[in-house]
């Protein structure tokens, strides 16, 4: 990567550049306000129960608020990676060619059977895709989830994903300033909720983690 | 030969070719390229796997030159 600083940057002026001990914060943030969301359902369970024994069907509900939470968030994640609409195969076959120029041999197939392109960066391996992407980091065991775009609906998949890939390589704490973060959590919680078809790209990224970066 | 795409509705869309040799093309590449700049497109060049740099001029040694819409979070 780079040491450009992305122009998009300048339209969130306001956020201060992504840099590997702040995604260390935030995640840990992520996690910490996870936990205060579901904590308070588990101990008013625990405590209605031992004041009254028969409280025990509210205290499930409270269980099942407390386990729906996290998985709710973890959803949100998976979602930033979910695919458009295809337009006509022309276009699509034309950005896909660029695409495929960009890329190596094992990007290439691995989007061919999933539509995401993996990109490892300084911060962790990317899962790229249409409207966003995943950065695997932390050994592989957590995953921040990027709502990220081109405000162009009109363009191939392929196209899309090249803008993000491009604006990436070109500056990575640019890109991750300028994307939202929509869930910072563990890989496997995401995982599970991503469609079966789109796994095999962020279990790439996984194994292409290099295990000495794991403190980055 | 030298290229300068950008990428829209249609996949792609090649704006000029050039050599460094053929001055006419090279005006005519250079013409397109601030035209695209000037539309609100960014232009990168790849410098190889995983590294990507962006032109404000476009450079005539480069083989291949590419138009992007700026991205937004969310």
């Amino acid at each position: 990567m780079s040491a450009q600083v992305l122009p998009e940057t300048a339209a969130v002026y306001w956020r201060p550049r992504v840099d590997a001990r702040s995604l260390e914060r935030r995640g840990r943030l992520w996690t910490l306000t996870t936990v205060a969301h579901t904590i308070p359902f588990v101990a008013a369970a625990a405590v209605l129960f031992a004041l009254e024994p028969l409280s025990a069907p509210v205290g499930a509900i409270m269980l099942a608020h407390a386990w729906v939470i996290p998985m709710l968030y973890a959803n949100r994640g998976a979602k930033v990676l979910r695919r458009r609409p295809r337009l006509g195969d022309d276009e699509e076959r034309t950005a896909l060619g660029l695409l495929g120029d960009l890329v190596g041999h094992d990007a290439r197939e691995l989007h061919a059977r999933t539509g995401l392109v993996v990109e490892r960066g300084a911060f962790g391996t990317w899962v790229v895709g249409e409207a966003g992407a995943l950065l695997v980091r932390s050994g592989g065991r957590r995953v921040d989830c990027w709502c990220v775009h081109v405000d162009d609906p009109g363009l191939p998949s392929a196209d899309r994903i090249a803008h993000l890939l491009l604006a990436l390589r070109t500056d990575e704490a640019g890109f991750a300033t300028v994307a939202n973060l929509a869930f910072s959590g563990a890989r496997r919680r995401v995982r599970r909720r991503l469609p079966p078809t789109l796994r095999p790209a962020l279990d790439a990224a996984a194994r292409r983690y290099p295990r000495d970066r794991c403190r980055t | 030969m030298a290229r300068l795409i950008r990428m829209d509705d249609t996949g792609h869309t090649t704006l000029a070719e050039w050599t460094v040799a053929d001055e006419q093309a090279v005006e005519a590449a250079v013409v397109a390229f601030r035209e695209q700049l000037d539309a609100g497109f960014y232009a990168v060049v790849t410098e190889g796997e995983g590294r990507a740099r962006q032109v404000d001029e476009l450079p005539l040694d480069a083989d291949l030159v590419i138009l992007r819409r700026p991205i937004a979070g969310g």
